[in-house]
């Protein structure tokens, strides 16, 4: 059995068969994951030092050299590597006293920094099949992000108290800008404009409070009032969608969770992408008392959006990046300001960010060549094993050399 | 998918009776139903004037030829392998309690349909209720599936 790091589900249940060197047969796994793991074989990327091919020891001497002459390295990225290599990484950057900061500050961070304090309720996923009848995917289209998250957790699993199928005991809704994959299968679907989840939660809170509502169709927004009120247990899954809508009016989203909770039981498990972005999170809050974007200069702990990846791009002289491709992902301004500056890049497969950096250091891809643990999507920690030799030296190795180097 | 009406359209409709059956229309169900073959109309087959009649009548079969026993067709660029249809389908939840039925992939032979190289396969179809002639016309599977990558013939 091996463990699937293509996305926050970390399936633990796929079934590899290797046949010389080669990936022979793929059981359990979704076309998404199945792409990752066959990823192994191809667009590698080997050490080099402004794109000249060089020796591992001295890609390392010289990213250590590169953070070492910076007066305020960034370290970024994180969300793609293990808790351990995750803690060495905070280490380093308390040792250099530079700024670090994930994906999630562009991403579910708000949103996981609630769920992480305690001031939104949480579950696990399988809490969700074992208990949940009513699902609410928010903003999100799970079945094509985490293409096994309704198989798995969310709807279609038999469950200690949901045995009888979800035709039967579980209600679906889905909260989106269009018509996804997933909302095609819910029962419900509730089609809200770009940015409009603010006035949607109001007209929600209305028909909870037996107003009707100012918004939407009103006889299907006092159905949704029916079904929420009904519900046993309760989980919505917001995605993107719901926190790029709402921005810093997050507080919305936890006043209504607190008046679904005064009705009946509902949790939220954030639809976290990358697989380990959520043990990121966890680690800074137990280290630093912050999720994300702090700085560790002058070896005082410093946290605010001055330290996000979007800041940091312009005021910071020298990035390291790590399991991460921003280049791909961020904004264009954000992306030339990091690709401007010597760049070291960490990465097990060749991405635009390792095309622009000056330094390219290899990595073992976690969960094929090397062991780890993360955190899911819902907080479980998952230890996994590598399924094949590799000689490539793990994020965490790396890190420690560089550190030795330093 | 293709019915009944589409092929009968396709059909010579002169319910010559020379295919076994007392009408066209019945040919045409037979057809769809694999119980007929398309040689069976032998105007169809040997006359001039219905020869673009049959080009497309060969067209709209192919796939349904190409089904499983059970009348499943798998459209593998559509395929997200999700493992919806898996952990839906009551045959696999009967035969496999503790894999397919809790969201796990299938631990028990009998699993008719399973998630391989991340396109699900249809492995054991005469465990399928649609197999056989006392089929049930179930439809668990292509109900639950988000890109409509299945579907029966």
């Amino acid at each position: 059995m091996a463990v699937c790091t293509g996305c926050s589900l970390l399936c633990e249940d796929i079934e590899l068969a290797l046949k010389s060197g080669a990936i022979a047969g793929l059981k359990n796994i979704c076309r998404k994951g199945s792409g990752h793991f066959h990823a192994l074989f191809t667009e590698r990327t080997k050490p080099t030092i402004d794109g000249q091919e060089v020796s591992l020891d001295q890609a390392v001497a010289e990213a250590a050299k590169i953070l070492k002459e910076a007066k305020s390295p960034l370290l970024y990225g994180w969300s793609n590597s293990t808790l351990e290599a995750q803690k060495a990484g905070i280490d380093l950057a308390r040792k250099l006293g530079g700024t670090i900061d994930d994906t999630s500050s562009f991403c579910q961070g708000r949103l996981m920094e609630m769920v992480l304090k305690g001031e939104i309720p949480t579950c696990t996923l399988d809490d969700v099949r074992n208990f949940a009848d009513v699902v609410i995917f928010w903003g999100a289209d799970p079945s094509n992000s985490h293409p096994r998250h309704l198989s798995r957790f969310s709807y279609y699993p038999r469950g200690e108290k949901r045995d009888k199928g979800y035709e039967e005991e579980r209600n679906s809704i889905a909260i989106d800008v269009r018509k996804s994959d997933t909302a095609r299968l819910c029962k419900y679907y509730f089609k809200v404009p770009p940015g409009g989840d603010a006035e949607f939660i109001a007209a929600v809170g209305d028909v909870l409070d037996g107003k009707v509502p100012k918004y939407g169709d009103k006889k299907k927004m006092i159905e949704l009032g029916t079904v929420l009120r009904k519900a046993e247990f309760g989980v919505v899954f917001p995605g993107l969608g719901l926190v790029y809508s709402l921005g810093e009016r997050m507080n919305l989203f936890s006043d209504l969770m607190a008046k679904l909770n005064g009705i009946s039981t509902y949790k939220v498990v954030p639809m976290v992408g990358h697989y380990n972005m959520r043990g990121f999170n966890q680690l800074m809050l137990d280290e630093t008392g912050f999720i994300n974007q702090v700085s560790f200069k002058d070896g005082k702990i410093s946290h605010g959006p001055e330290h996000s990846v979007v800041a940091a791009s312009k005021s910071c002289d020298a990035a390291l990046v790590i399991g991460s491709d921003p280049l791909s992902a961020l904004p264009f301004g954000v992306a030339k300001s990091l690709a401007r500056m010597p760049l070291i890049a960490i990465d097990p497969k060749r991405s635009l960010t390792t095309d622009a950096a000056r330094v390219v250091i290899p990595s073992a891809i976690y969960g094929l060549e090397a062991g780890g643990s993360a955190i899911r999507m819902d907080g479980v920690k998952v230890q996994f094993e590598p399924v094949t030799a590799s000689d490539l030296p793990t994020d965490e190795a790396i890190l420690a050399r560089i550190k030795e180097a330093i | 998918m293709v019915g009944a009406m589409e092929i009968y359209q396709l059909l010579p409709k002169t319910n010559c009776k020379k295919c076994g059956l007392p009408t066209c229309m019945a040919y045409a169900v037979g057809l769809l139903g694999k119980q007929k073959q398309i040689e069976e109309c032998t105007p169809l087959i040997e006359d001039k004037k219905y020869e673009q009649k049959l080009k497309k009548l060969r067209e709209v079969m192919a796939p349904i030829l190409s089904s499983s026993e059970t009348g499943l067709i798998i459209h593998d660029e559509k395929c997200f392998g999700c493992g919806n249809c898996v952990v839906a389908c009551p045959v696999n939840v009967a035969a496999d309690p503790t894999g397919s039925a809790i969201g796990l992939g299938p631990k028990s032979d009998k699993a008719i349909l399973v998630v391989e190289d991340g396109v699900v396969k249809c492995l054991n179809p005469k465990e399928c209720r649609r197999f056989g002639p006392n089929k049930i016309l179930c439809s668990a599977c292509t109900a639950t599936c988000p890109s409509k990558a299945i579907e029966f013939a």
